[in-house]
Protein backbone atom coordinates (compact mmCIF):
# COMPACT_ATOMS: atom_id res chain seq x y z
CA UNK A 1 0.00 0.00 0.00
CA UNK A 2 2.16 2.49 0.82
CA UNK A 3 6.25 3.31 1.18
CA UNK A 4 8.07 2.65 4.43
CA UNK A 5 8.96 6.34 4.16
CA UNK A 6 5.06 7.53 3.21
CA UNK A 7 4.63 8.88 6.78
CA UNK A 8 7.48 10.83 7.06
CA UNK A 9 6.41 12.69 3.95
CA UNK A 10 4.11 15.96 4.18
CA UNK A 11 0.75 14.77 2.73
CA UNK A 12 0.27 16.13 -1.32
CA UNK A 13 -3.48 16.76 -1.87
CA UNK A 14 -4.64 18.36 -5.13
CA UNK A 15 -5.03 21.98 -5.12
CA UNK A 16 -8.87 21.55 -6.08
CA UNK A 17 -8.84 19.49 -3.73
CA UNK A 18 -7.18 21.33 -0.88
CA UNK A 19 -10.25 23.17 0.61
CA UNK A 20 -11.46 19.80 1.44
CA UNK A 21 -8.68 19.02 3.00
CA UNK A 22 -8.23 21.80 5.23
CA UNK A 23 -12.07 21.31 6.51
CA UNK A 24 -11.64 18.23 7.30
CA UNK A 25 -8.58 18.19 9.21
CA UNK A 26 -10.13 20.70 11.89
CA UNK A 27 -12.72 18.59 12.51
CA UNK A 28 -10.48 15.82 13.66
CA UNK A 29 -9.53 15.67 17.05
CA UNK A 30 -5.22 14.84 17.98
CA UNK A 31 -5.87 12.09 20.34
CA UNK A 32 -2.93 12.76 21.83
CA UNK A 33 -3.02 16.45 21.83
CA UNK A 34 -6.56 15.90 22.85
CA UNK A 35 -8.09 19.75 23.29
CA UNK A 36 -6.54 20.23 19.46
CA UNK A 37 -6.99 19.60 16.18
CA UNK A 38 -5.20 17.40 13.55
CA UNK A 39 -4.45 20.49 11.63
CA UNK A 40 -2.74 21.82 14.52
CA UNK A 41 -1.15 19.50 16.15
CA UNK A 42 2.28 18.62 15.90
CA UNK A 43 2.15 15.32 17.60
CA UNK A 44 3.50 12.49 15.16
CA UNK A 45 0.60 10.72 15.11
CA UNK A 46 -1.20 13.85 14.05
CA UNK A 47 0.97 14.11 11.19
CA UNK A 48 0.04 10.52 9.96
CA UNK A 49 -3.34 11.44 10.29
CA UNK A 50 -3.22 14.11 8.28
CA UNK A 51 -1.17 12.03 5.81
CA UNK A 52 -3.79 9.57 5.71
CA UNK A 53 -7.00 11.69 5.27
CA UNK A 54 -5.04 13.42 2.28
CA UNK A 55 -4.35 9.68 0.61
CA UNK A 56 -7.93 9.00 1.47
CA UNK A 57 -9.28 11.94 -0.60
CA UNK A 58 -6.77 10.70 -3.39
CA UNK A 59 -8.57 7.93 -3.63
CA UNK A 60 -12.14 9.31 -3.70
CA UNK A 61 -13.67 8.62 -0.56
CA UNK A 62 -16.53 10.90 0.30
CA UNK A 63 -15.86 12.88 3.67
CA UNK A 64 -18.24 10.54 5.72
CA UNK A 65 -16.25 7.74 4.34
CA UNK A 66 -13.13 9.19 5.42
CA UNK A 67 -14.11 10.35 9.04
CA UNK A 68 -15.73 6.34 9.11
CA UNK A 69 -12.16 5.05 8.43
CA UNK A 70 -10.01 7.46 11.42
CA UNK A 71 -13.45 6.22 13.74
CA UNK A 72 -12.91 3.03 12.95
CA UNK A 73 -9.07 2.85 14.09
CA UNK A 74 -9.59 5.46 16.79
CA UNK A 75 -13.03 5.62 17.88
CA UNK A 76 -15.47 8.40 17.91
CA UNK A 77 -13.52 10.53 19.90
CA UNK A 78 -11.67 10.98 17.13
CA UNK A 79 -15.10 13.75 15.53
CA UNK A 80 -15.15 16.86 17.20
CA UNK A 81 -18.97 16.57 16.33
CA UNK A 82 -19.91 13.17 17.78
CA UNK A 83 -22.13 11.15 16.05
CA UNK A 84 -25.86 11.26 17.63
CA UNK A 85 -25.92 7.23 18.16
CA UNK A 86 -26.59 5.27 20.98
CA UNK A 87 -23.66 5.96 22.54
CA UNK A 88 -24.09 9.63 22.58
CA UNK A 89 -27.30 10.54 23.15
CA UNK A 90 -26.60 11.84 26.23
CA UNK A 91 -24.28 14.56 25.13
CA UNK A 92 -26.48 16.07 22.23
CA UNK A 93 -30.05 15.71 24.26
CA UNK A 94 -29.38 16.08 28.25
CA UNK A 95 -28.46 20.01 28.10
CA UNK A 96 -31.44 21.17 25.95
CA UNK A 97 -33.42 18.68 28.35
CA UNK A 98 -31.87 20.15 31.49
CA UNK A 99 -32.96 23.57 29.79
CA UNK A 100 -36.65 22.65 29.27
CA UNK A 101 -36.82 21.47 33.07
CA UNK A 102 -35.59 24.51 34.32
CA UNK A 103 -37.51 26.77 31.77
CA UNK A 104 -40.65 24.75 33.50
CA UNK A 105 -40.24 25.16 37.00
CA UNK A 106 -39.58 29.11 36.37
CA UNK A 107 -42.46 28.90 34.43
CA UNK A 108 -44.53 27.12 37.13
CA UNK A 109 -43.09 29.25 39.81
CA UNK A 110 -43.71 32.48 38.09
CA UNK A 111 -47.08 31.17 37.74
CA UNK A 112 -47.12 30.07 40.83
CA UNK A 113 -46.53 33.51 42.29
CA UNK A 114 -48.84 35.40 40.28
CA UNK A 115 -52.06 34.12 41.60
CA UNK A 116 -51.55 35.60 44.81
CA UNK A 117 -53.34 38.36 45.71
CA UNK A 118 -52.80 41.61 43.58
CA UNK A 119 -51.83 45.13 46.20
CA UNK A 120 -54.58 47.21 45.62
CA UNK A 121 -54.78 50.07 42.40
CA UNK A 122 -53.31 52.88 43.94
CA UNK A 123 -56.03 55.75 44.10
CA UNK A 124 -54.61 58.55 41.97
CA UNK A 125 -56.02 61.46 44.66
CA UNK A 126 -53.70 59.67 47.26
CA UNK A 127 -51.18 59.51 44.86
CA UNK A 128 -51.38 63.54 44.41
CA UNK A 129 -51.97 63.92 47.78
CA UNK A 130 -48.80 61.84 49.17
CA UNK A 131 -46.52 63.70 46.54
CA UNK A 132 -47.62 67.04 47.37
CA UNK A 133 -46.67 66.15 51.13
CA UNK A 134 -43.44 65.95 49.81
CA UNK A 135 -42.61 69.05 48.55
CA UNK B 1 -46.02 22.06 48.57
CA UNK B 2 -43.80 25.13 48.61
CA UNK B 3 -40.96 23.42 49.82
CA UNK B 4 -40.94 21.76 46.48
CA UNK B 5 -39.47 25.45 45.31
CA UNK B 6 -36.24 24.75 47.27
CA UNK B 7 -36.18 20.73 47.15
CA UNK B 8 -36.66 20.57 43.47
CA UNK B 9 -33.98 22.46 42.10
CA UNK B 10 -31.57 21.60 44.68
CA UNK B 11 -31.77 17.48 44.24
CA UNK B 12 -31.68 18.51 40.44
CA UNK B 13 -28.07 20.58 41.02
CA UNK B 14 -27.33 17.90 43.54
CA UNK B 15 -27.74 15.74 40.85
CA UNK B 16 -25.53 17.11 38.06
CA UNK B 17 -23.05 17.63 40.29
CA UNK B 18 -22.86 14.20 41.14
CA UNK B 19 -22.96 12.98 37.02
CA UNK B 20 -20.10 16.34 36.79
CA UNK B 21 -18.18 15.04 39.55
CA UNK B 22 -17.95 11.31 38.66
CA UNK B 23 -16.92 12.75 34.59
CA UNK B 24 -14.15 14.20 36.26
CA UNK B 25 -12.71 11.34 37.30
CA UNK B 26 -12.72 9.37 34.56
CA UNK B 27 -9.29 10.05 32.37
CA UNK B 28 -10.09 11.51 28.94
CA UNK B 29 -6.92 10.11 27.73
CA UNK B 30 -7.79 6.57 28.29
CA UNK B 31 -9.98 6.11 25.43
CA UNK B 32 -11.75 2.59 24.39
CA UNK B 33 -10.40 0.73 21.19
CA UNK B 34 -12.56 0.84 18.44
CA UNK B 35 -11.24 -2.80 17.61
CA UNK B 36 -12.50 -4.13 20.75
CA UNK B 37 -14.94 -7.22 19.38
CA UNK B 38 -13.65 -7.10 16.61
CA UNK B 39 -10.78 -9.10 14.47
CA UNK B 40 -8.02 -7.91 14.30
CA UNK B 41 -6.67 -5.56 11.09
CA UNK B 42 -5.05 -7.22 8.21
CA UNK B 43 -1.45 -6.20 7.81
CA UNK B 44 1.43 -8.06 6.65
CA UNK B 45 5.07 -6.60 7.47
CA UNK B 46 8.36 -8.39 7.66
CA UNK B 47 9.62 -10.14 10.62
CA UNK B 48 12.26 -7.85 13.00
CA UNK B 49 14.48 -10.94 13.38
CA UNK B 50 13.74 -12.37 10.15
CA UNK B 51 13.14 -10.20 8.07
CA UNK B 52 12.75 -12.29 4.56
CA UNK B 53 9.31 -13.56 6.67
CA UNK B 54 6.61 -11.96 7.04
CA UNK B 55 4.32 -11.53 10.00
CA UNK B 56 0.40 -11.51 9.10
CA UNK B 57 -2.61 -11.42 11.49
CA UNK B 58 -2.90 -14.84 10.25
CA UNK B 59 -0.30 -15.52 12.99
CA UNK B 60 -3.00 -14.24 15.79
CA UNK B 61 -5.30 -17.10 15.13
CA UNK B 62 -5.80 -20.22 16.38
CA UNK B 63 -4.45 -19.69 19.92
CA UNK B 64 -4.68 -16.41 22.62
CA UNK B 65 -2.56 -14.11 21.70
CA UNK B 66 -0.81 -10.93 23.65
CA UNK B 67 0.36 -8.33 20.83
CA UNK B 68 2.93 -6.02 22.92
CA UNK B 69 3.84 -2.54 20.67
CA UNK B 70 7.04 -1.34 21.63
CA UNK B 71 10.19 0.73 20.51
CA UNK B 72 13.79 1.19 21.38
CA UNK B 73 13.06 4.51 21.32
CA UNK B 74 10.68 4.25 24.21
CA UNK B 75 11.21 4.83 27.75
CA UNK B 76 8.42 3.18 29.08
CA UNK B 77 8.55 0.64 27.20
CA UNK B 78 11.67 -0.28 29.40
CA UNK B 79 10.49 0.23 32.27
CA UNK B 80 7.61 -2.01 31.17
CA UNK B 81 9.85 -5.23 29.64
CA UNK B 82 10.40 -7.10 33.19
CA UNK B 83 6.89 -7.53 33.07
CA UNK B 84 6.49 -8.28 29.58
CA UNK B 85 9.21 -11.08 30.13
CA UNK B 86 6.99 -12.29 33.54
CA UNK B 87 3.59 -12.67 31.48
CA UNK B 88 5.69 -14.78 29.00
CA UNK B 89 6.76 -16.99 31.18
CA UNK B 90 3.37 -17.01 33.32
CA UNK B 91 1.26 -17.51 30.19
CA UNK B 92 0.36 -20.03 27.95
CA UNK B 93 -0.91 -17.64 24.91
CA UNK B 94 1.64 -16.49 22.80
CA UNK B 95 3.65 -13.05 23.35
CA UNK B 96 3.93 -11.09 20.36
CA UNK B 97 5.82 -7.98 19.71
CA UNK B 98 4.61 -5.14 17.08
CA UNK B 99 8.15 -2.96 16.76
CA UNK B 100 6.56 0.51 16.33
CA UNK B 101 8.31 2.89 13.76
CA UNK B 102 11.65 1.84 14.83
CA UNK B 103 15.00 1.38 13.16
CA UNK B 104 15.95 -2.83 12.58
CA UNK B 105 19.00 -2.08 13.80
CA UNK B 106 18.06 -0.49 16.96
CA UNK B 107 14.95 -2.68 17.94
CA UNK B 108 17.53 -5.65 17.68
CA UNK B 109 20.03 -3.83 20.31
CA UNK B 110 17.35 -3.33 22.70
CA UNK B 111 16.35 -6.61 22.11
CA UNK B 112 19.76 -8.23 23.03
CA UNK B 113 20.45 -5.98 25.50
CA UNK B 114 17.22 -6.21 27.45
CA UNK B 115 15.98 -9.63 26.50
CA UNK B 116 13.42 -10.94 24.06
CA UNK B 117 10.17 -12.15 25.71
CA UNK B 118 8.37 -12.24 22.48
CA UNK B 119 7.59 -15.21 20.06
CA UNK B 120 8.11 -13.33 17.06
CA UNK B 121 8.37 -9.78 16.47
CA UNK B 122 6.57 -7.48 13.50
CA UNK B 123 8.77 -4.80 11.77
CA UNK B 124 6.17 -1.86 11.49
CA UNK B 125 8.76 0.44 10.38
CA UNK B 126 6.41 3.32 8.54
CA UNK B 127 3.73 2.68 11.95
CA UNK B 128 1.16 1.74 8.97
CA UNK B 129 0.30 -1.30 11.21
CA UNK B 130 0.04 0.72 14.37
CA UNK B 131 -2.38 3.24 12.48
CA UNK B 132 -5.08 0.36 11.61
CA UNK B 133 -4.73 -0.38 15.25
CA UNK B 134 -5.43 2.73 16.38
CA UNK B 135 -2.27 2.60 18.33
CA UNK B 136 -1.84 6.15 19.89
CA UNK B 137 1.11 5.99 21.59
CA UNK B 138 3.43 3.41 23.02
CA UNK B 139 3.59 1.08 24.94
CA UNK B 140 0.11 -0.33 24.37
CA UNK B 141 -1.27 -3.94 24.78
CA UNK B 142 -3.55 -6.22 22.94
CA UNK B 143 -4.76 -9.23 24.09
CA UNK B 144 -6.87 -10.90 21.27
CA UNK B 145 -8.65 -14.46 21.72
CA UNK B 146 -7.86 -17.53 20.11
CA UNK B 147 -10.53 -16.68 16.71
CA UNK B 148 -8.52 -13.19 16.37
CA UNK B 149 -10.70 -10.96 17.69
CA UNK B 150 -9.39 -8.04 19.88
CA UNK B 151 -10.95 -8.69 23.72
CA UNK B 152 -9.03 -6.38 25.41
CA UNK B 153 -6.49 -3.04 25.46
CA UNK B 154 -4.13 -2.24 27.81
CA UNK B 155 -3.29 2.00 27.04
CA UNK B 156 0.55 2.42 28.98
CA UNK B 157 3.04 0.62 30.43
CA UNK B 158 2.51 -2.96 32.35
CA UNK B 159 2.97 -2.84 35.37
CA UNK B 160 2.67 -5.07 38.12
CA UNK B 161 -0.80 -4.71 39.47
CA UNK B 162 -2.11 -4.86 36.12
CA UNK B 163 -0.46 -7.86 35.39
CA UNK B 164 -2.06 -9.62 38.10
CA UNK B 165 -5.53 -8.47 38.42
CA UNK B 166 -6.31 -7.53 34.66
CA UNK B 167 -3.80 -9.66 32.21
CA UNK B 168 -3.68 -12.93 33.68
CA UNK B 169 -6.96 -13.32 34.80
CA UNK B 170 -8.14 -12.12 31.59
CA UNK B 171 -5.61 -14.70 29.34
CA UNK B 172 -6.68 -17.34 31.61
CA UNK B 173 -10.63 -16.56 30.62
CA UNK B 174 -9.61 -16.34 27.20
CA UNK B 175 -8.06 -19.53 27.06
CA UNK B 176 -11.05 -21.88 28.83
CA UNK B 177 -13.35 -20.38 26.35
CA UNK B 178 -14.71 -22.79 23.80
CA UNK B 179 -13.29 -22.56 20.15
Amino acid sequence: MFAASAFAQPPVVAPAQEARYHALIVQLRCVICQNRSIADSDAPLAADMRHMVAEQIKAGRSDDQIKDYLVDRYGSFVLYNPRFDAATWMLWLGPPVLLLVGLGIVILLLRRGSRRAEPPAPNAEDVARLLDEDT
Amino acid sequence: MSHLRFIVPTLVIIALIGVMGYGLTRDPTVMPSALLGRDAPAFAVSRLQQPDQLFTQKMLQGQVSVVNVWASWCVSCRAEHPFMEELAGRTNAKVYGLNYKDERAAALDWLARYGNPFAAIAYDHSGEVGFNWGVAAVPETFILDRHGVVRYKQIGPVDQVTLEKTLLPLLKELESEPS
